[in-house]
């Protein structure tokens, strides 16, 4: 096997002692990248001339392990564009905490950053300014998103592990779509100060990787209390990888019924009810619950998240940064900017989001929805207070075909119906490979927990994982 | 809930974004749908439910008054599409 | 028609803490263009902000030194509008849940005590800084953050000669509580107005005006005056009134408009996600309100009733903190039991020094003990009042103590009999009239000998021992 196609736990082994480099692991992977990428295009080539430089001293607990970024994480000296054409050229001055803290760690930030949708706006990573990714498994498919670069390039080997970004399933979508890792912790967990904002009260940090246990590692080093997110919980944070027992004997596991009705994929359900005999036959106890509010997790969404994006997304106006149009006349310099800057994706949801803010409207729309998101979350206390998890499918299909679903937004927003709830309660979840489709698509199956419980994701997931070889088959490329 | 053309030609305004007239169509025609959509929440009775707008139970989150270092003004600016000097340089305002 | 005048102030009154409200950039005033700035206030994408605990503590001060009920729970909006002074086209603002409400101020005016309500007071961030020229306008984001509070009164003003006061006594308490230098040219303390004009009598108030851009409290009072003669004029000419925005002009001495009613703005105000909510309990408010300093009013009263000063004295003393601060460690330090005496000189003299040399009370280069030291010189009669203030003056320009002076300038008074008695016969033998007059009676003449024996001492003579001495000398 490469270096490549290991996951950075058993790199990390090798990195410790010396049998290898960080110097090795890049190279194999520019190599990889070099043959693949062009097909998956995962990585955006907005950087110039890039410099596959190893840092000169392997140190930490990484030892130069590289880690790949999504583009709307602020990475010093390198270029952090969301995707956008309205941030081209932007280079931040500063440091996500994210990447702080891999960088003390003695990770290697990777010097490509991961294909999005622009603003992280959409499920296919077709939002993308530099154009879509593929997905790695069948290359006329989407690999999901918006973190659709980030889930390619782990799940092509062009990637070790990464980071992305989940606002509404961003992670777990694409992840579930690639037949990747991807971990979404509760909010507050990991700082977002440096996460350029889609909707501030949704978004959080996660890890992208080949299996649970590098999911685990790389939680654990992001997360933690941070002093310039006001949002960031000032709690310890437990080692992860302790909860990698592999036993779930006795573990109560709710099973969501809104989560299996019209609209899931048959192929998609038995996959996952096979999961479920899985866990259960692992000693899990399995039950029916019922999250009653499902059904308005997407419309409560698409007000909530779009509103905090027309406010978040006001900054960028081409006076400080990015993109500007030439005009005579401040007014006409922001409206063409931004109708040159954003695409359509953008425009639409700037423009959902201003509308359900506007004068008249809040009460109707916004206030609305703060109320009902009350009831999501309700849902789930509720059940969390007899369960320890909660299984369902990741999405209710597998990978669509590209361009598919792009003239049909409200289809697109449908894809994310089995994500949402989660960011909307605020609470982590796991999609982890659980099988495929006839058609070779993988197929994810998420596990859900109670606020700051992530150990009960990577117990349950890793039990699950160490029990099925799923995340050991690889795409052909 | 119907969403006419003006209004989003008033809505865009609002979000200074300039648009084509078929654009302003196709975007009408998908905000309608969305709209339409979402009208599924209306249907809820919500009168005696508070409105979530911070999901963590913490409060009073604070900042000692302790100056840090800023940028130099050369890095704030290194971004900036058009600057004078030190400053940042815009189109003249017109109200 | 009598029309009746209805004025509202809205203050902004920047706080004087050492950093921004949600970043660690300095404060300092007038650093070069874009030095005092940082990600979280230019508004980059993925910074953050988090509010300082001292501006919150700042603002619960004003709140309670202006009696507002300050309120449970509040939170960060954001006031949503693009301008390029302001980086995320969002100010980040208070709305429905400000800090406090429902407050007042008692002011002096007109010679008399006047509550005025105080609607509410909240937390904002100021803007940055914009230079038009000819094609283009330039930004600087230094100022882009520094911690502000709005101060919106009830319109209960009902001259502007009354906004002026109501500014005069708010600036005076804020400097109590020394949270804002309250400096109108620098723009830490801006003023906006609401006016309108109603029939006496009539109870719904009429179609206000808005007034900005006046720089300084007489600006303040004078576009409100301005104001009334417009609006009066409209109104008895049966014309309408436009509710509109009006920009004061202070070289022509007028208002114009800004902008009229249409285009008024929808802010699409929304709880801030980025900043968590605020519950004001007692343990953020008690140690504050420890802290709160004596405020003018009530110092006003203690200084009448611990030293026996007048309203008058004690009110002029008040109107700058550190001086009646001053003040009253003098009068404490000052031995004679009478502490009229040293208050006199304070708000006399010492007051009148400090006027000409542009300097106050307490920025003055004087030793308070020197100071005791002169007054003493003039209750023992050792130099005469005139000789003293001379002395206080060069006390100020030298440096140099009292008794020095005394000597240098030989300004001890006579009081030796011996000494005395020559000038005396001289004067006598000089002035046969005035003798003449005073043996018939008149009291007047008596002083007029005395000032000529002040004279021919170069007012070195003690006053009274001459005018007991001729007594004596006539009788």
């Amino acid at each position: 096997m490469e270096l490549n196609q290991l996951t950075a736990h058993e790199l990390l082994e090798k990195l410790k002692s010396k049998e290898i480099c960080s110097r090795t692991i890049l190279l194999s992977l520019s190599q990889r990248i070099e043959k693949t990428d062009p097909k998956v295009k995962a990585y955006v080539r907005n950087q110039g001339p890039v410099k596959f430089a190893p840092q000169d001293e392997a140190f930490g607990e990484l030892n130069g392990l590289p880690v790949t970024i999504k583009d709307n994480i602020c990475t010093s000296g390198l270029n952090t564009e969301c995707c956008s054409k309205i941030l081209r050229g932007f280079r931040p001055p500063y440091d996500a905490t994210v990447i702080d803290k891999l960088k003390k760690a003695g990770a290697q930030i990777f010097p490509l950053k991961a294909n999005m949708d622009e603003f992280a706006f959409g499920s296919s990573t077709e939002n993308s300014f530099f154009g879509p990714t593929a997905n790695p498994w069948k290359l006329d498919c989407v690999p999901g998103g918006s973190s659709g670069g980030s889930a390619a390039a782990v799940a092509s080997d062009e990637a070790i592990w990464a980071l992305g970004s989940d606002t509404g399933g961003s992670i777990r979508q694409p992840a579930s779509f690639c037949g990747v890792v991807g971990l979404k912790p509760t909010y507050g967990r990991v700082s977002r100060y440096g996460l350029i904002a889609f909707a501030s009260s949704l978004d959080q940090i996660g890890p992208l990787t080949k299996d649970v246990e590098d999911s685990a590692l790389l939680c654990g080093l992001i997360s933690g209390y941070d002093p310039q997110d006001s949002t960031s919980i000032n709690q310890s944070v437990p080692d992860y990888t302790k909860s990698l027992t592999g036993d779930i004997k006795g573990l109560k596991i709710g099973i969501p019924k809104e989560y299996f009705v019209e609209g899931l994929d048959p192929e998609v359900k038995s996959v996952i009810e096979e999961a479920i005999d899985k866990l259960k036959s692992l000693g899990a106890v399995i039950k029916q619950v019922s999250l009653p509010h499902t059904e308005y997790a997407v419309p409560v969404y698409y007000i909530i998240a779009t509103a905090e994006a027309s406010s978040n997304l006001a900054r960028f106006d081409g006076v400080q940064y990015g993109y500007r149009a030439q005009a005579d006349n401040l007014l006409q310099m922001y409206k063409e900017t931004r109708a040159e800057g954003f695409g359509q994706e953008a425009k639409r949801r700037i423009l959902l989001g201003t509308f359900a803010l506007s004068h008249g409207y809040y009460d109707a729309y916004y206030l609305r929805a703060l109320k009902v998101r009350s009831l999501i979350k309700q849902d789930f206390d509720r059940v969390f207070q007899e369960f320890d998890c909660i299984v369902a499918p990741t999405s209710p299909t597998a990978a669509f075909k590209i361009g598919e679903r792009t003239e049909d937004p409200l289809k697109m927003y449908l894809s994310d119906i089995y994500t949402i709830s989660v960011n909307l309660a605020g609470i982590p979840a796991i999609s982890v490979p659980c099988g495929f489709t006839k058609q070779g698509l993988p197929v994810g199956l998420q596990i859900m927990a109670k606020p700051f419980d992530e150990e009960m994701l990577f117990k349950t997931a890793y039990a699950y994982e160490q029990n099925t070889d799923w995340h050991k088959i690889k795409p052909k490329l | 809930m119907a969403i006419d053309k003006e209004t989003i030609k008033h809505v865009a305004h609002l979000a200074r974004i300039d648009l084509q007239p078929n654009e302003l169509d196709k975007l009408s025609a998908n905000l309608q749908d969305i709209l339409g959509f979402i009208d599924k929440l209306s249907s809820l009775d919500v009168e005696k439910v508070s409105p979530t707008s911070h999901i963590l139970p913490i409060s009073n989150v604070l900042r000692e008054d302790e100056p840090r270092t800023s940028l130099t003004p050369e890095k704030a600016l290194e971004n900036a599409p058009s600057k004078k000097g030190s400053f940042f340089s815009v189109p003249k305002v017109i109200e | 028609m009598i029309y009746e005048t209805v004025i509202g102030l809205e203050v902004h009154l920047q706080l004087n803490t050492k950093t921004k409200a949600f970043c660690g950039c300095s404060t300092d005033f007038g650093k070069p263009p874009n030095s005092n700035v940082c990600p979280v206030c230019l508004g980059f994408p993925g910074s953050l902000p988090v509010y300082n605990r001292q501006a919150l503590n700042s603002a619960i001060k004003l709140a309670l030194a202006f009696n507002c009920r300050i309120q449970e729970h509040t939170k960060f909006d954001r006031k949503n509008y693009f301008y390029p002074d302001l980086p995320k086209n969002y100010q980040i603002s208070q709305y429905d849940l400000p800090l406090s409400r429902n407050g007042y101020l008692d002011i002096f005016t007109n010679g008399s005590p006047k509550r005025i309500g105080i609607t509410r007071i909240h937390l904002e961030e100021d803007a940055g800084k914009l230079i038009h020229e000819d094609a283009v306008s330039l930004v600087d984001f230094n100022r882009t953050g520094i911690p502000l509070m709005e101060i919106v009164s009830e319109p209960d003003l009902s001259h502007p000669q009354e906004a002026f006061d109501y500014l005069t006594n708010l600036k005076n308490i804020i400097e109590y509580l020394d949270i804002s230098d309250c400096d109108m040219e620098k723009g830490s303390l801006r003023c906006d107005a609401n006016i309108s004009l109603r029939p006496a009598g009539v109870k719904e108030l009429g179609v206000k005006t808005e007034l900005k851009n006046m720089n300084s409290f007489k600006g303040v009072k004078d576009a409100l005056t301005f104001e009334v003669e417009r609006q009066t004029k409209i109104l008895e000419a049966k014309e309408t009134m436009v509710q509109e925005t009006r920009l004061w002009d202070v070289e022509q001495g007028i208002t114009v408009t800004m902008r009229t009613k249409e285009g008024a703005k929808d802010y699409r105000y929304f709880p801030d996600p980025d900043l968590t909510v605020f519950v004001i309990g007692k343990e953020l408010i008690e140690p504050v309100k420890a802290t709160l300093p004596e405020l003018p009013y009530d110092k006003m009263q203690r200084l009448m009733k611990t030293y026996a000063l007048t309203e008058y004295d004690a009110k002029i003393l008040v109107a700058s903190k550190k001086d009646a601060e001053f003040a009253e460690v003098c009068m404490q330090e000052y031995p004679g039991k009478d502490k009229k005496e040293i208050a006199n000189w304070l708000i006399g003299p010492l007051m009148a020094e400090a006027n000409l040399r542009k300097e106050q009370l307490h920025t003055l280069k004087l030793d308070r003990k020197e100071l005791i030291n002169l007054i003493g010189f003039v209750q023992r009669q050792e130099i005469s009042h005139l000789s003293a203030k001379t002395v206080l003056t060069q006390m100020l320009d030298t440096g140099k103590s009292a008794q020095a002076l005394i000597k240098e300038g030989n300004l001890e008074q006579i009081s030796n009999t011996d000494a005395l008695a020559q000038v005396i016969e001289t004067v006598i033998n000089e002035n046969a009239k005035s003798v003449g007059d005073f043996k018939a009676g008149k009291v007047n003449a008596l002083m007029y000998l005395v000032g000529q024996v002040m004279k021919k001492s170069s007012g070195k003579a003690n006053p009274k021992v001459v005018g007991d001495l001729i007594k004596q000398r006539l009788s």
